[in-house]
């Protein structure tokens, strides 16, 4: 049993990925899909990727409503920097961060966090000292970043992947 | 698009809302590839039109079609997820090749590379 | 009334799409450097994407839907492997 429940969330994903595309909810296509989400997992399981731990699902709502705040909120500033006439005063510029957090998964849920906000990219990370390379399209003060990124989202991360 | 005849007033003001807002965002995005100086400021460009424009354009589609068929259609999800996924993986994978060539290069607008193991670091520190 | 409104906000939308389209071909044409060049093709297949679902709209099927996540999902094949073949100058080692 414990050989499978490790990725019954990938199987539910899984499922639920068919059923949307089959747009239908009949016992055919459940059946079906349950078949394909089971050989799926099987095929990943050869791969042993890391196991997840996660916990808090509050804080993982609570991240996930931040997260979709400060897209829009820089959606909106990226439009403007890319509409604003003129405008050379603007900085960006490279920022390296340290980091605490050792979590494969944690790691890789903050460089799509950061990557996929406008605004922010995850260039590059160093395992040996665990610091991140972080490109901002606006910079303004370093140390500001380096408190917005530990704050707002690995504090979090740490919670959630432990 | 007469077939959208029997769409509620309702229904339709927010579709479009929606639509037209997503567009407008996929072309700032766009249009920022053309405005912006260097490299890495263009890259940040995109990102609008793959986070809140095809979000908005997903969103006006889901609404459309699920008033229209008077059923749940969200397999317009499935886009999105894809997006959510995919998007972050490409724009990181051409940022670390785009500072790799210019690395290799000797390019002054790049950081070094991180500090060789252990002993340097302290002499460089 | 809401026929007008779909009309002309659908029409409007694939006009800015197709004018977000130009941007990105522009991109991918003059470069400077071949980063730049996939950027311009990566913001081409989204915008792509978002055209198709438009075109969805307009005609009522859900047949544009499939090509839409055919594009989204071509669009990230093409663009890692391209990613990847500026990194190390060879797709698969």
């Amino acid at each position: 049993m414990r050989k499978w429940l490790p990725f019954s969330l990938m199987t539910a994903s899984l499922l639920s990925i068919w059923l949307l595309l089959t747009e239908s909810l009949t016992p055919g296509a459940v059946i079906l899909g349950l078949a394909v989400a089971f050989g799926a997992q099987r095929a990943l399981m050869a791969l042993a990727p890391p196991r997840v731990r996660f916990r808090h699902l509050r804080v993982a709502f609570d991240l996930a409503a931040v997260v979709l705040r400060e897209v829009v909120r820089s959606n909106w500033a990226v439009a403007w920097i890319v509409l604003r006439p003129g405008g050379t005063e603007r900085v960006s510029g490279f920022v390296r961060i340290p980091l605490d957090m050792r979590a494969p998964y944690g790691l890789t849920a903050l460089a799509c966090i950061i990557t996929a906000t406008p605004g922010t990219l995850w260039v590059e990370y160093d395992t040996s000292d665990n610091t991140m390379l972080l490109h901002v399209l606006d910079l303004i003060d370093e140390e500001e970043w380096v408190r917005i990124i530990k704050d707002r989202y690995e504090r979090r991360l740490m919670e959630i992947f432990g | 698009m007469t077939y959208a005849a029997d769409l509620p007033v309702w229904a339709a003001v927010p579709t479009a809302f929606l639509l037209l807002l997503g567009a407008a965002l996929a072309l700032i995005g766009s249009f920022g590839l053309l405005r912006l100086g260097s490299f890495y400021d263009r890259i940040h460009a995109p990102t609008l039109g793959t986070t809140m424009g095809i979000g908005c354009v997903l969103a006006a589609s889901m609404l459309f079609f699920s008033v229209l068929e008077t059923r749940l259609v969200l397999h317009e999800l499935l886009i999105g997820v894809l997006m959510v996924v995919t998007t972050p993986v490409t724009l990181m994978l051409l940022a670390r090749a785009a500072l790799y060539r210019d690395r290799t290069e000797g390019s002054d607008d790049v950081p070094p590379p991180p500090l060789p193991p252990v002993k340097d670091r302290d002499v460089r520190d | 009334m809401s026929v007008v409104l779909l009309g002309w906000s659908v029409f409007l939308a694939q006009i800015l799409l197709g004018l977000a389209m130009a941007c990105a071909t522009y991109r991918l044409l003059r470069g400077p450097r071949a980063q730049d060049r996939v950027l311009g093709l990566d913001t081409l297949y989204v915008n792509a994407t978002m055209l198709l679902l438009t075109f969805g709209m307009r005609s009522g099927s859900t047949l544009y839907f499939e090509a839409a996540l055919i594009i989204a999902l071509l669009g990230f094949v093409a663009t890692a492997a391209m990613a990847k073949f500026l990194m190390r100058g060879e797709v698969i080692e």
